[in-house]
């Protein structure tokens, strides 16, 4: 048995293994979940400040509609649309649907572009809602 | 050469057999949240730019209070079976077990603090 060291699973992609559509979109579903572990955190503390009254409410508003406040919801938004789609693909997946090598391709483009779509037309939303704010 | 049975050494060395449940809550969690995600983007884009009345107004309600329960409740729940996931296959060693520690502990304190923070806007709106 040889017994020097071989690149294993993750660690293949980039030296060993040309990055291609299906591995890119795997790992960007991991990124972005892990992401909106940040997002979810900061939701959290929204719900604790306005429950704890005017003050702390008047601190997180200023903090969520800073320049760096505002960027940080635009990414979140992006990773919630994103791990959603492709969530929606691996539910799909899951029951059996969509393996043949051309569909994964074609759902692969399609997550990417709806995630786009859907952050712009949202984050449009919000700052029509979010006015001068 | 030991004279041993070698199935003595191998048993328990087994999986643990729980990595189904694992799959399937994941899988579970993932379904309620693929329904109660589009509820709470336009829940959030309603309280876009809202004063404090707004936020316990709209959170007072009992329908939107027990969605944004059952979103975040969910939310954690799947967020730390996913983080053990991307823990178990990146990291190992002691930082592995400190890391696996801290997410168990931050995600249930987190659902912890939301509800409550949930439950004193229901109660004092």
């Amino acid at each position: 048995m040889a017994t020097r060291q071989r690149p294993i699973s993750p660690f293949m992609i980039g030296p060993y293994y040309r990055p291609q559509l299906t591995s890119v979109l795997s790992i960007i579903h991991r990124g972005t979940g892990v992401f909106l572990v940040l997002g979810a955190l900061m939701l959290v503390a929204y719900l604790l400040a306005a429950a704890s009254g005017p003050q702390a409410f008047a601190t997180a508003n200023a903090c969520a509609y800073s320049l760096p406040g505002k960027g940080f919801a635009l990414a979140s938004l992006f990773a919630l649309a994103y791990h959603f789609f492709n969530g929606v693909r691996h539910l799909l997946w899951d029951i059996g649907w969509g393996y043949e090598l051309s569909r994964t391709y074609a759902t692969g483009y399609a997550v990417v572009a709806l995630s786009i779509l859907s952050t712009f037309a949202i984050a449009m939303l919000a700052w029509n809602a979010g006015g001068a704010a | 050469m030991s004279l041993r049975d070698p199935l003595a050494i191998a048993r328990g060395l087994g999986p643990a057999k729980e990595g189904l449940h694992h799959w399937w809550v994941l899988r579970l969690s993932s379904v309620a949240l693929m329904l109660l995600t589009p509820w709470f983007v336009w829940f959030a884009l309603s309280l876009v730019g809202a004063d404090l009345g707004t936020v316990r107004a709209t959170v007072g309600d009992p329908l939107q209070a027990t969605l944004l329960l059952a979103f975040v409740g969910t939310m954690f729940w799947h967020a730390q079976l996913g983080l053990q996931v991307v823990v178990e296959d990146y990291v190992h060693g002691w930082l592995e077990l400190a890391l696996q520690i801290l997410i168990k502990f931050t995600c249930a304190l987190a659902a912890l603090a939301s509800a409550l923070a949930i439950g004193r806007l229901v109660f004092s709106a």
